[in-house]
């Protein structure tokens, strides 16, 4: 494969592969586990609520909470890929040997990026495969499902390399992760619709853009949803450009990369 | 024609706050130069080599590898430039040899690369460890791992930050014979380090830093020749104070062990005759000639 990778491709190309074995090497902790959470999840809550909750018409409680679990786990594998590989590598010091490389700014930015594409597609697709097993699960609108896994998962993998980039140590991500992502996507409405909350919750909800990923992925499976799917996508998209462009102003400055 | 220098310093200064780390630095090696950068802790070595491999910014002035700026053109010298970090650092998910193959196509090396990759490998006496992962090595492995790291895309010019720091001889003997006949080959190395002795016998020419500033820059011999005659050394009797005749030809005093600077052999038989006459005794007495850690000491106390 590298042999038809021209020579200026090469830099990304191998800091892409780099970042993608890094995260298989560690399998079992970076896809397994959260396939496993996942699937914890799903069926703890569809043992307590399937025969209790119905909340779109046709559609069990159960079928309705996987695509939410799916993209709640691309989004937070994205973003761990990304956030984790640069705080590792700068606390370790590590780091430096991507900053002696001729390789530009966006392409240190495209590789992360596209690596942390991959784990999180990779986890979602893997849960999706099990969770198929044992639950008939439609696809109504496959460009959608496409669409949201691959921007959502883009978006979280930008704001992942704001992440590493900032933090200086592991603290300061998980104070990331906890106190950020994790309630983002907790309140993003995986486990339910919008609409069940009383409506001042439901103007909070509009801000928070894992509602547009959840809610966009969703509609793909069952062609409903709690907003029209081409405004979630639009959030989403114009979400993504804004974080890129933020991730590729620092690597371009050099912040708390080069003094 | 005038041939492109290999590093190209002018008027650089760097500053961190009110710290002023570098003062105005003007320097240029030449191709193929084994060139040692020496000084103190804190001098400015490695915030200059951090400079050259576009780790830090300079708060003003140019630097330039084989004509190319270090911050406007760095791709250009960033692919001319193999930089060892002073720190062992390693990325513990990968073995010896990814590592390299993954260093080199950083650079848009191939597998055509590969040949070469296994000459560094082998040349550092790594082979029957390219397989073990980087965290499964010991300390000098580790260290000769990054030298190879460095080396990885071949570059023309190679800076190597304290690469002996802490490692055994056998190390210290496997790498210099390589990096001397990548010297050889025309590859220019700039060195720092803090045995002054591997610079005295490896470099041809020598830069001294101090405080930010560089307070010497001349070849090794000239700067050898800056301290003239013999360096007798004699170690003292416990609480011996020396007579007023010979006390002017102390040059450096170490406890009870002081260096007297002679212009001719002849010079020891009156320095003998004065603690003879004074009834002072010594326990050893050692005539050596002046080496490059005279010249440091007498250039860096001086500046």
């Amino acid at each position: 494969m590298s042999s038809l990778i021209s020579a200026r491709m090469r830099g990304p190309w191998t800091l892409f592969k780099k970042e993608l074995l890094r995260f298989w090497r560690v399998s079992f902790q970076t896809v397994a586990a959260p396939v496993m959470t996942a699937l914890l999840y799903l069926l703890i809550f569809s043992h307590v609520l399937d025969k209790h909750v119905q909340v779109y018409d046709g559609v069990g409680y159960t079928a309705f909470l996987i695509p939410g679990l799916i993209m709640m786990s691309v989004l937070q594998n994205a973003f761990a890929n990304s956030s984790s590989s640069l705080i590792q590598s700068k606390v370790m010091g590590s780091i430096i040997f991507v900053m002696l490389t001729p390789l530009s700014y966006l392409e240190f930015f495209l590789a992360f990026l596209a690596a942390s594409i991959i784990r999180g597609l990779v986890v979602g697709l893997c849960i999706y495969l099990v969770a198929i097993i044992f639950i008939d699960l439609p696809i109504a609108h496959p460009g959608f499902i496409l669409a949201f896994a691959f921007l959502g998962s883009a978006l979280l993998g930008a704001f992942g390399i704001i992440a590493g980039i900032w933090a200086d140590k592991f603290d300061q991500m998980a104070a990331f992760q906890n106190f950020i992502i994790m309630p983002l996507s907790f309140l993003s409405g995986v486990f339910y619709s919008i609409h069940s909350l009383p409506p001042v919750w439901q103007t909070v909800s509009h801000f928070n853009p894992f509602f547009y990923m959840i809610d966009g992925f969703r509609y793909g499976f069952f062609g409903q949803g709690d907003i029209s799917p081409a405004v979630s996508l639009l959030v989403v998209g114009v979400s993504f450009l804004l974080l890129s462009w933020l991730a590729l102003r620092m690597l371009k400055s050099g912040y708390k990369l080069r003094g | 024609m005038t041939m492109t220098p290999a590093i190209k310093i002018e008027q650089v200064t760097k500053d961190f706050g009110a710290l002023k780390a570098l003062k105005g630095i003007d320097l240029s090696i030449e191709q193929g130069e084994f060139f040692a950068l020496l000084g103190p802790n804190g001098a400015g070595k490695s915030t200059l080599i951090n400079l050259l491999a576009g780790l830090l910014r300079p708060s003003s002035g140019k630097l330039a590898v084989m004509g190319y700026d270090v911050v406007s053109q760095y791709a250009q010298a960033r692919q001319l430039l193999g930089v060892v970090p002073q720190e062992l650092v390693f990325d513990p998910f990968f073995n010896v040899r990814e590592m390299l193959r993954f260093q080199a196509g950083y650079f848009g090396r191939g597998p055509e690369n590969d040949a070469w990759v296994d000459e560094v490998i082998e040349s550092l006496g790594l082979t029957d460890k390219a397989h073990v992962n980087m965290r499964r090595l010991s300390g000098g492995m580790k260290r000769r791992a990054l030298i190879a790291q460095a080396l990885a895309h071949k570059p023309p010019v190679i800076v190597l930050d304290e690469p002996t720091a802490g490692v055994d001889v056998e190390l210290r003997q496997t790498m210099w014979a390589f990096i001397q006949r990548l010297n050889r080959e025309g590859h220019t190395i700039i060195l720092t380090t803090h045995y002054l002795e591997e610079a005295e016998v490896l470099c041809s020419r020598v830069a001294m830093m101090k405080s930010g500033q560089i307070v010497a820059l001349d070849t090794t011999a000239n700067l050898l020749k800056q301290i003239p005659g013999k360096q007798l050394r004699v170690t003292m009797a416990p609480g011996s104070v020396l007579p007023a005749g010979i006390a002017a030809l102390v040059r450096h005093r170490d406890g009870d062990v002081y260096t007297f600077t002679l212009n001719d052999v002849a010079q020891v038989a009156d320095v003998l005759a004065e603690l003879r006459q004074s009834q002072l005794t010594f326990t050893d007495m050692q005539l050596l000639e002046a080496d490059l850690e005279d010249v440091f000491v007498d250039m860096v106390g001086r500046a």
